[in-house]
Order: structure tokens, then sequence, then C-alpha cells
């Protein structure tokens, strides 16, 4: 029992090691407590952003999505988009947005929890904020066609605008609008912390597989001074 | 954003500054919500390539400008999307509105229906005890147009603060408040005391008070006497609506008037700076004729006029103010009234000669000086608030009028007088130190300098007349940009001239009034006319012109059920979800809403003889996205503003299929947006119950 446990959240880092190389251990801490920090504020910013210019509005529609709401004009939007029969914004990705303030607090427990593993088997704690970033821009692009090819057949602008599958990020266009998306700085904050996280386990394997390999070693009996061995 | 970490052993507060530049970079970002800037709107200087200015001399003369009339048109044109840099507000006479205008590109921006009922504002069309028709009626009978004279801006310390307009009725002597958030009329006040007024409105340096003026002496209270009773029965009175800015309304319950004699009582203005606590109103008519030209009198416009001398009457308002609190009114049809032997007792009027039937009284922009007009007189006579205070307080009275009010000798409260022209009316100020009076009969404007602390201001000879312009043709008012304010701005300046027989188009015999805008910018004698603008809806008086940044208007209602007639959510607005018909006996109740392209519900059925209350709630909340809503043969047009709630009850007396419809094109689909009333015949709806 004692040694599958040992074995999966690895060896712990004797006091003394500790004391003569502190950087080298604190480091990867360090890095996922900032990926943490970067996950956790980038519920308060926009992960998306869709600006739709047309004649009539001159200052331009926005339209801002955060992981858990949508603001900008989202009446007016909506209002528009009842003419070609597509369905309320707020009906879109409900779930997510419902979840994904608890899902960000799971992902910033199980990195913080990674800081604690110290084998290989960290990495499979960290993999959900690792492929958030790219889980949101998936989820983007269902939602956006799903919304887009889906159009009631019965409303009044059913004639000219036919379903369409709007473009997610970039330049596109409907209508007499023409319409520009951008990833927000709350998706970057998510996709810095991502990358963190990686960078983070390029210091957790250079402080921990040494010790690992060590404490392997010491245990198949094998020589070599369990103190000695600079890096 | 991904920034590369640096390799090694990084300290951790590098990162930690890191994700905190990372925030408030994001924080700075966030509040932008992404906006980027529309390319064009903003101007580069431009220098004019030879081939333009060949360009622009040809154009010139094929349309027969000259270089003036360039530098006029470079003035005032405004680029599409450019605002104006003041917004002019100006009576609407007969037409019982008010007028905005934008300065200098003298646009129409808006009319504000204020004492006549107006179809696209809604105003008046809102069907049975229509708020708005209840509050036009005078002892139950409506009186559905007004005679708007004079606008006065809310003011704080002396300067418009934007918030509020108060404009009066002469012919109904009433006085409306228009709140400026929403540029509609609020509350209309009618005086209890007289018929007509003319001096209204005018406020106080803090809007304390809004200043009401009479004209035509009556009996007060609308009370009657034959005119062979003239000077012992008939009075005149000015009277002072506190206004409540919190509520933005006028307290009638802590309003009073002046009794003052049968002298027609013109134009006031309200003292500030060293005149605070003071009022000015000049007369008229203190011969006390009493006309009848059909019985050989003489007719009133030479009775009127035949003394030299009328009077203005300087009023003590803040110690009228401790009268009236102290009980010393007595009523007269309800109202509060201090009659002409308490002001005399409390010190609270006197009156100082003036020459000779004069029109404008305007108090400097320091409050040192009362400027009064001549109109029949050539000159502008100024008065000293200091010489006027010190007169008071040595008694240096000529004597007193028929009814005991004190007469101050005139050479001793003088302290100019200046020959400027024919026919002298009001007079607004600027900056540099300069007065600027209209001249009725000479048809000009004329500029003239001021004397005393004014005189460093500028080179000219202290109260001195430096230049006229002409104007076409028979100016009244004039209003320079913030012009009698405590701080002119020294720009602009219109000229509303009341006749303007040949400069535009023939109208048939009836031809608009000419606002004509000055560029009164550059100091000495250039002052030319720089455009014509035509007022063809009615007979304006004054107007002020207010800097465009100080109004703070709504782009949409505060919120979805908004009341504009209680300046709150109103919780009878029906919400989207909410809507529906309810009957209780012959009592139907309509729950609609409206949003771009359809009503909710569009079938409403009633039977004949039901009384119909309807409410709409405008569920938009885009700036401009306005709907109407108008049922034909019932008399019922409503302007739903985004966010707007209405209300509006009527008798369905008149069975059929009633098409309602928005009356403000909305969307690709306004035509759509539509609905039918059917009013079933009593014949056939006899018996049922529900709807």
């Amino acid at each position: 029992m004692g040694r599958v446990m040992e074995s999966l959240i690895g060896p712990r880092v004797p006091v003394v090691e500790l004391r003569a190389r502190p950087w080298r251990y604190l480091t990867p801490t360090f890095l996922f407590m900032a990926a943490r920090v970067l996950l956790l504020v980038s519920i308060f910013f926009p992960y998306w952003h869709m600006e739709l210019e047309a004649p009539q509005y001159p200052n331009g529609l926005f339209l801002t999505a955060y992981v858990n709401h949508l603001s900008g004009d989202v009446r007016e939007i909506d209002g528009l988009n009842h003419y070609i029969g597509m369905r309320p914004l707020g009906e879109a990705a409900a779930f997510e947005r419902a979840a994904a303030v608890w899902m960000i607090i799971a992902m910033f427990l199980l990195v913080e929890g990674a800081a604690f593993v110290h084998s290989k088997w960290a990495v499979v704690l960290a993999v959900p904020a690792i492929l958030f970033p790219l889980g949101f821009y998936l989820d983007l692009v269902y939602w956006m066609t799903t919304f887009g090819q889906n159009l009631d057949p019965e409303a009044p602008l059913s004639s000219s605008v036919k379903p369409f599958t709007p473009t997610v990020i970039g330049e596109g266009g409907i209508g007499q609008f023409k319409t520009y998306a951008e990833f927000g700085n709350g998706y970057w904050m998510a996709v810095a912390g991502a990358v963190v996280v990686i960078v983070g386990f390029v210091f957790h394997r250079r402080a921990y597989k040494p010790l690992a390999e060590r404490a392997r070693m010491a245990a198949a009996g094998g020589a070599g001074g369990a103190g000695g061995g600079g890096v | 954003m991904a920034r590369k970490n640096r390799t090694g052993c990084v300290g951790s507060a590098v990162l930690m500054a890191l994700v905190a530049g990372l925030v408030a970079e994001g924080v700075a970002l966030g509040q932008q919500e992404g906006r980027r800037r529309r390319p064009g709107a903003e101007a580069r200087p431009i220098e004019m390539t030879p081939d333009q200015v060949a360009q622009l001399t040809r154009l010139a003369n094929e349309r027969r400008l000259n270089f003036d009339d360039l530098l006029s048109s470079a003035k005032t044109f405004m680029p599409s999307g450019r605002h104006d840099d003041y917004v002019l507000f100006s009576s609407g006479g007969q037409s019982g509105q008010v007028y905005a205008i934008g300065v200098p590109s003298m646009r129409l921006l808006r009319s504000i229906a204020v004492f006549t009922p107006e179809s696209w504002q809604g105003y008046g069309f809102a069907g049975d005890q229509d708020p708005v028709i209840e509050s036009l009626k005078i002892d139950g009978k409506l009186v559905g147009w007004g005679d708007t004279h004079h606008p006065a801006l809310s003011e704080t310390k002396g300067e418009y603060d934007g918030q509020f307009l108060f404009i009066g009725d002469k012919a109904n002597a009433r006085v409306a408040v228009i709140d400026l958030r929403d540029w509609e009329t609020k509350q209309i006040v009618k005086n209890p005391l007289t018929i007509s007024d003319h001096g209204a409105a005018f406020v106080t340096p803090d809007t304390d008070y809004v200043i009401e003026g009479g004209q035509y002496a009556t009996v007060l209270g609308y009370g009657y006497a034959p005119p062979e009773e003239y000077k012992a029965k008939y009075r005149g009175m000015v009277t002072l609506w506190k206004f409540d800015r919190a509520r933005g309304r006028i307290d009638e319950k802590s309003s009073f008037a002046l009794e003052l004699p049968p002298y027609w009582q013109d134009l006031a203005d309200a003292g500030k700076g060293a005149s605070d606590g003071y009022f000015f109103v000049n007369s008229f008519n203190v011969e006390m004729a009493s006309g009848g030209v059909e019985r050989g009198q003489p007719p009133f416009e030479a009775g009127a006029s035949k003394r030299d001398m009328d009077y203005l009457h300087i009023v003590d308002w803040k110690k009228a103010e401790r009268a009236f609190k102290a009980g010393k009114a007595k009523t007269i049809n309800g109202f509060p009234v201090l009659t002409i032997e308490t002001s005399i007792a409390e010190g609270l009027l006197y009156f100082a000669p003036e020459p000779k039937s004069p029109h404008g009284v305007d108090v400097t922009p320091c409050g040192k000086y009362m400027v009064v007009a001549g109109k029949l007189d050539p000159h502008v006579t100024v008065y000293s608030i200091e010489k006027v205070k010190r007169a008071i307080e040595s008694k240096a009275y000529s004597g007193t009028d028929d009814y005991g009010i004190p007469v101050l000798n005139f050479d001793a409260v003088k302290e100019a007088q200046v020959e400027l022209g024919l026919g002298p009316l009001h007079t607004q100020f600027d900056d540099k130190g300069y007065a600027y009076t209209s001249l009725f009969l000479d048809s000009a404007v004329a500029r003239w300098a001021l004397g005393g602390d004014y005189a460093k201001l500028h080179k000219d000879q202290p109260w001195k007349l430096v230049t006229k312009t002409p104007v076409q043709y028979n100016i009244g008012h004039l209003s320079a940009a913030e012009g009698d304010t405590v701080s002119p701005d020294g720009k602009y300046l219109v000229s509303m001239s009341k006749w303007s027989v040949d400069r535009f188009i023939t109208t048939g015999p009836l031809l608009p009034q000419n606002f004509q805008l000055l560029d009164i910018g550059a100091p000495g004698t250039a002052m030319p006319v720089i455009y014509d603008m035509p007022f063809p809806v009615g007979e304006p008086h004054y107007c002020q012109m207010i800097k465009a940044d100080k109004l703070k208007s709504w782009e949409v209602y505060p919120q979805i059920g908004w009341n504009p007639h209680t300046q709150a959510l109103d919780p009878r607005a029906p919400k989207k979800g909410e809507e529906g018909v309810t009957r209780e006996g012959n009592k139907v109740l309509v729950k609609m809403t409206a949003i771009r392209s359809h009503f909710f519900p569009e079938h409403v059925e009633v039977n004949e003889g039901d009384v119909v209350t309807w409410r709409i709630t405008a569920l938009e909340s885009t700036k401009d996205a306005t709907h109407g809503f108008c049922i034909g043969a019932y008399n019922i047009n409503l302007s739903l503003e985004p966010g707007e709630f209405q209300e509006f009850t009527f008798t369905a007396d008149r069975p059929g299929t009633y098409p309602f419809y928005c009356t403000e094109f909305c969307s690709a689909l306004h035509l759509e947006m539509m609905g039918y009333l059917h009013v079933k015949p009593k014949s056939l709806a006899t018996g049922e119950a529900g709807r």
C-alpha cells in the first residue's frame, strides 16, 4: 500500500536537500501557483469578443463572452437574430456557462495537487488545465455552428439569410453586418496558465526525477551516495 | 500575451509581477470590451493646393459667393456626424412649443411639445384622462395652445447647469417645466392670479425660484371689474414659483406672489453676484391708460406712452420670501399674495424711473449693473446696484407712486445712459466687456462698451456704442452664447429677426421668422451675419444658448418600463411574458409589449361600450429604436421611446375593426408591426362573459 502510494506521489524532498537547493524545488511550485492564479483571475476577464458593424450602428454592436456569462448588446443582437430565426444567445452553452466557475476551481485544485505529487503522475492532474483553452475554443465552434446552421425556416428573413457558419475568430459577415471576432484577455490568461503549467513541468521533472531515481536505486539496494551528486 | 519564461531560477516575484501586469492590462482592455475605432470623423489640418483653390474659386463664382460668404460657410458648416458646439433653446411663440437648434450650424434638432398637443411626440393623444391634456386644462377647460415667450435654463451659481428648462405662456399665464434628461415637459402650472403674463420665465441664480412677471393688469384671481375701476381694482403681479430640484417640479404650495400696481409689468431678470437677492421687472403704462378708442379715448398705444418715465421694479426677493414664510401674505384665489401695503411696510419693493416704455432689463454678468433698453427711447439706461442699495438706505426718494411705493431718485441710481439708436429692446453680454443690444426700429445689433469694472477688459471708451450690424429685419430678442449668465462665452449671437420679407422664397403671405447668426468672436467693428435660418413654426421671443456638453441627455430611458410622467420605473409596466387581455365587468385591461417588429398581443377583442385601459412597454434598449402606436379613428397616438411605458384609457364606443400599427419607422418589418382591435357590436356581444 505504502509503496503504491509512494510511486504515485513520488519521493519527498529531504530537508537538507531543500535547504541546499531551495529554488530547484520551489520553482515548479511557484510556476504552478502562477498558473493557478492566471486561471482563477481569467474568470473576471472576457474570453471572446465579437464586434458587429452595420451602417445603422455607427458605434457597432458588441458581444463579450466570459466563461460564465455573456455581456454587451445581447438584447439587441437577439432582437436582430430573431429576424433570421436564430435562437437567443442565452440558450447557447448554458450548461458550460453554469459549470465553468466550478470547473475552473476544480482545475485550480488539481494543479495545486500537482505541486505535491513528485512523480510523472502529476501530469495527469494538470491535463484539464492544459487542455482547457482548446476545449473552450472547440465548444465555441460547436455552438456557433449549431446556432448558425439551425435557423428557423419560418423567420421573416429566411429567404435572404440562409443557414451559415459564423466566423469564430477573425473577420466574417452576415447580412449587412461585418463581424470581427477575437479572443479576449481571459482566454489569453487561460492559455498563459496552460503554458506556465507546461514550463512548470520542465522544472518539475528536473527537480524530482533525480530524486525518484535515487529513491528507486536505494530501494533496489544499489550503490551511489544518497546525498551526493550535484547538478 | 503568453510571455516566455526566462530559463533558470527566475524569482517568483518576477512571475507574480507578470501576473499583476496582465491583470492590470486586462482591466484596462476589458473596459473597452474590444471596441475598435471607426475610421473617418477625425479632421486633419488642410493645406489647399493651387488646383483646389482654383476649384473653390470656380465654384464660388458659379454660385455667386464672395469671399465673406465662403468664410461664413466655413464658420457654420457641419460635416455629417459632427455635433454643434451649442444648443439654442428657443421659444416657439404661438406654436406653444420649444425648439432646439444647433449652433453654429443652425440645424433644427428637435421640437419639444409644451402647451400644444403634438402627435409625433404622442403629446396629448393618449385617450381619455391623458395626463398631458389634464395638465393643459384651466378650470376644467382645455386650453390647448400657448404663446411661449421666454425660456429659462436652470442655473447653479448663475451658470446654466443643463438640467431643466422653464418656459412661460403669455396668453394664459402658465409656466412649464421641461426635464432635459429626456427633453419632455413634466409639469405645467397655471397662475391662479392672472390670465396673461410676460416676464416668465426667469430663474434666480441657483434656481430657487422661477419668476413669472405679469403683463396686462386684471382683477387678481380672475375677478371682474369694469374698465372705469381700472385704478382701484385692476392689479399687476409677479409670482415666485418655488422649484424643487430634487423632484424636478415646481412646488406650488411653497410659491407666492407680490401684488403690484396695474402698470403693465414686462420683462424681468434676477440679480446675481452683487445684486443677488433682488430681481428686476420693467413696466410700461404707468399712465394706467385704460384705452377705449371706440369711445373716443386715446388708444392704448398712445395712452400708455404718454409719460417720459415708467418704473423699474426692484424687488428684494429674499426679504419677500421671509415675509411670506412669516405668514404675512393674504390669500387670493387660494394663492398667497404679499399686498402692496405689505411690500411697502416690509421694504420689499422700490421703483426707479426708467425712460420710456422700456422693454428688457438685463443684469450684467457680475451683477453690478442693470441695463434697461429704452424701446421708445434711443438709450439704454444703466443702473448701479450699489447706488440702488445706497438710495434705499438713505431714502433718496423722489416721491412715491399713486399707491405709495417709494420711487428712488433717478440721478441717484443711474450709472450711465448710452445712446444706441432707435428701438433698443434687449441686451446680452460677452466675456470681453461688451454688451449687445437689439435695435428693433434700426433693424440692427449694437455692440457697446461697458464701463466700471468692465472698462479694463477692452480699449474702447466706456459706456459707448462701438458698432452696429444690420439684421433682416425688425429684431426682437437676441441671444449670445451663455450671454445672460455670470460667464458669457463671447461667441455667436443669434438675432431673432421678426420679419424676413425678402430673405427666403416667398411662402405665401405668411412668412417665416429669421434667426440670424452673428459672429461676435472678433472685437472691434467686425460682427458679420454668417447664417440665416428660417423659423417657420411660430413667432418666437427669447432663446438661450447653452454649451452642448452641459446637456446630459439620456440616450434611452434608464430602465425598461420607465414612466416619463413620473420619471421612474412604473410597476404597472407589462414585462415580457406578462402580456394579455383581461376583463372585469365592462373594464378591459390590455397589457402589451412592443419590440421590433411586433406588438404582443396582435389581436385585442373588446365589446362595444367597454372601457379599455391599455398599457404598453417598449422593450427596446437601443438608441433611436423608437416605436409609435396608433389606433386610427380613436385619436390615439403614442411615441414609445426605448424603454418607455405608456398607459391610456378610452371607451370603445365605435364598433368595428381597427388596425393599430407602429407609427415610427423602426425596422425592415415596420409595416408588419401591426395588429387589430376588434370592437364587437353590442348586438353580437350580448351574453358574452369572457373576451
